[in-house]
């Protein structure tokens, strides 16, 4: 009873054409409570931005229902649930409008029929800018901002709508080391306060970092479920294919002594994801050292 | 001093004819200036043009049928609008082409049907207005067209904004997008019916780009856009036609030629600009 209104968003046997016949989803199915980071991680074509645009309603299934909060798509956007945080190069960044000004679209939804902002919305706004840092700059055109401080703009946004589940598309292309562990730290802190949040993501080797759990998806879903479980070198590979480069390091390459175990370092030119521990029962190893790669 | 003001800006609307236009022109000015804020922003530029294009044929229908030429601008104006839509929708080609398709085959329906059919429609008034010769009536007609626009643009501006921002949010917020979307189309549609009698089908373009254009060169936020685009389109309106009483030229087009300046002017103002600022970059830098 009380696991089933945890679920936020219900995914079944959800089949996905476009109008030239590509069949880009293929009975997906799957469930995400709130409190959660979730990854959505697959190879390019794959189908991750397919499944966002059905989740949020713009691409009709062929077979198969998306549930937010136990209600169809068009009710729990009209309830303000769902948020989004687009990609960057969807953004028309020379459009005449101010960092205030985005992260204000947030609470729209919320306002009457002029939309005119209460004391509140003003508040939430103030409130979001200070939570992504960006205060100082929030009377800028939002073209006149550096990469990171863009994409924080829109997370901002998404703050102040105080949705229940965001859907975050590539957050971390382009953008530095520095500002990913800003990023992922709102988004912890989210989570935290009880929100669903799905990531998708090229870059392997921070899922483990950040997720609490992983959807591997390849037109259909090959894993879905806490890290530990999905993020295996079987699951990765199906997922990629021939794609990603591995390196193993084993035997004298690694140890002085008889030690079997080994270590696999996988990447797609990326953040490699380090499994260590004998050949069949490999761990996921954390990345401690983020200063080394910042120098 | 004051002889020359008064020769020079209040002699003309001591004619009623002027006085008229000097009201429709300010009118028309302003609604195309709101609207033209979203089409250049929305990259509509070439709907605008189409849409324009495509009432000729409505016109001839309406006369026809003994109905309002008003009615008949709008129906073949919106109809141009959904046929693209529905042709993009449903076949490979891109918006800007099929739109050329269209609107030309639109226009050129209407052209034949005049060369066929006896009116009393004068195809250079249609083409290019006949701002010093509307009525009352007629302004009647361009207040109630260009007052529901004002009022739904007053009223809805940041729904129409968000749409045109970035859609794909706008949606997942809740809002009625595709109403949205159609609501903008008929107000486009709207404003060139009720710019014909003023500026002509040919013209109304430039006021439904230039204003926006010019307003965004100079703009950081969306608000300072429409209200500098409004002030820059009924100073031309109005400055068009004085300069055009004085030096007896049609009025229409130096209207648009002035609204042309003003562009060029802010574009040349930003080039400035940036060079200074480029060149007083390069200086700091060399000397810190
Ligand atoms: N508008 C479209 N019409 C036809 N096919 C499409 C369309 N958009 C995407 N596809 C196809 O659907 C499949 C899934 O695409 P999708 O955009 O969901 O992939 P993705 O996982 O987001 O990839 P990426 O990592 O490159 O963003 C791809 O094979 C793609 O070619
Ligand atoms: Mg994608």
């Amino acid at each position: 009873m009380n696991d089933k209104q945890d679920d936020l968003i219900t995914v079944e046997g959800l089949s996905v054409f476009y109008a030239n016949g590509h069949k880009a989803l293929d009975h997906v199915g799957f469930t995400l409570k709130s409190g959660v980071i979730c990854g959505l991680v697959g190879a390019n074509g794959s189908g991750k931005s397919t499944l966002f645009k059905t989740i949020m309603g713009f691409l009709k299934p062929a077979t198969g229902t998306v549930r937010i909060a136990g209600m169809p798509v068009a009710q729990a956007l009209k309830q303000h649930l769902v948020s989004y945080v687009p990609q960057s190069e969807d953004i028309d960044w020379n459009f005449p409008v101010l960092v205030e000004d985005v992260v204000m679209m947030g609470r729209y939804s919320r306002m009457g029929f002029l939309r005119i902002p209460s004391r509140e919305d003003r508040e939430k706004v103030t409130q979001a800018l200070e939570e992504v840092g960006l205060t100082a700059f929030r009377r800028r055109q939002i073209g006149a901002l550096s990469g990171g401080q863009r994409k924080r703009v829109f997370l901002a946004r998404a703050l102040a709508q105080e949705a229940r589940i965001i859907l975050l598309d590539e957050p971390f292309t382009g953008v530095d080391i520095q500002t990913e562990k800003a990023i992922i730290a709102l988004l912890q802190d989210l989570r935290d306060r009880g929100s669903l949040i799905l990531v998708s993501t090229h870059n392997l080797g921070s899922v483990p970092d950040f997720c609490d759990e992983a959807i591997l998806i390849n037109r259909r879903i090959l894993a879905a479920g806490p890290i530990a479980e999905t993020f295996t070198e079987a699951n990765l590979a199906e997922a990629f294919g021939g794609m990603l480069r591995r390196v193993q390091l084993g035997g004298g390459a690694l140890h002085d002594d008889e030690d079997p175990r080994s270590v696999t370092v996988i990447t797609d030119d990326e953040r490699p994801l380090v499994l260590y521990g004998h050949t069949e029962n490999q761990e996921i190893m954390p990345h401690r050292d983020e200063k080394a790669g910042k120098r | 001093m004051v002889e020359l003001v008064s020769f020079y800006l209040l002699d003309p609307f001591a004619y009623g004819f002027m006085r008229r236009a000097l009201v429709a022109a300010i009118l028309v000015g302003a609604v195309c200036a709101l609207l033209s804020c979203y089409l250049v922003l929305k990259g509509w530029a070439l709907m605008g043009d189409a849409v324009s294009h495509a009432v000729l044929p409505g016109i001839v229908l309406a006369w026809m049928a003994g109905l309002p030429l008003a009615l008949g601008a709008f129906a073949a104006g919106m109809g141009c609008a959904l046929l693209t839509g529905y042709i993009k929708d449903h076949s490979r080609v891109k918006e800007d082409t099929v739109m050329g398709i269209v609107f030309a085959g639109m226009f050129a329906a209407g052209l034949v049907m005049l060369s066929r059919i006896e009116t009393d429609i004068h195809l250079m008034h249609i083409l290019f207005g006949n701002i010093l010769g509307v009525g009352w009536g007629d302004i009647a007609e361009i207040l109630a067209l260009s007052g529901v626009t004002i009022a739904v643009v007053f009223l809805k501006w940041r729904d129409f904004m968000i749409y045109v921002f970035d859609p794909a949010y706008a949606k997942v917020a809740g809002l009625p997008v595709r109403a949205l979307h159609f609501s903008l189309l008929v107000l486009l549609a709207l404003s060139i019916v009720a710019s014909l009698k003023a500026v002509g089908i040919i013209l109304v373009i430039a006021l439904l780009i230039a204003p926006g254009a010019t307003a965004f060169l100079i703009s950081h936020d969306f608000r300072r856009m429409m209200i500098l685009a409004v002030l820059m389109a009924v100073f031309c309106c109005v400055a068009g036609l004085v300069i055009s009483f004085h030096a007896d030229i049609a009025t229409a087009p130096v209207i648009v030629l002035l609204q042309a300046g003003l562009f060029a002017a802010a574009f040349g103002c930003n080039l400035l600009r940036e060079e200074k600022s480029g060149i007083w970059h390069a200086k700091k830098t060399k000397t810190g």
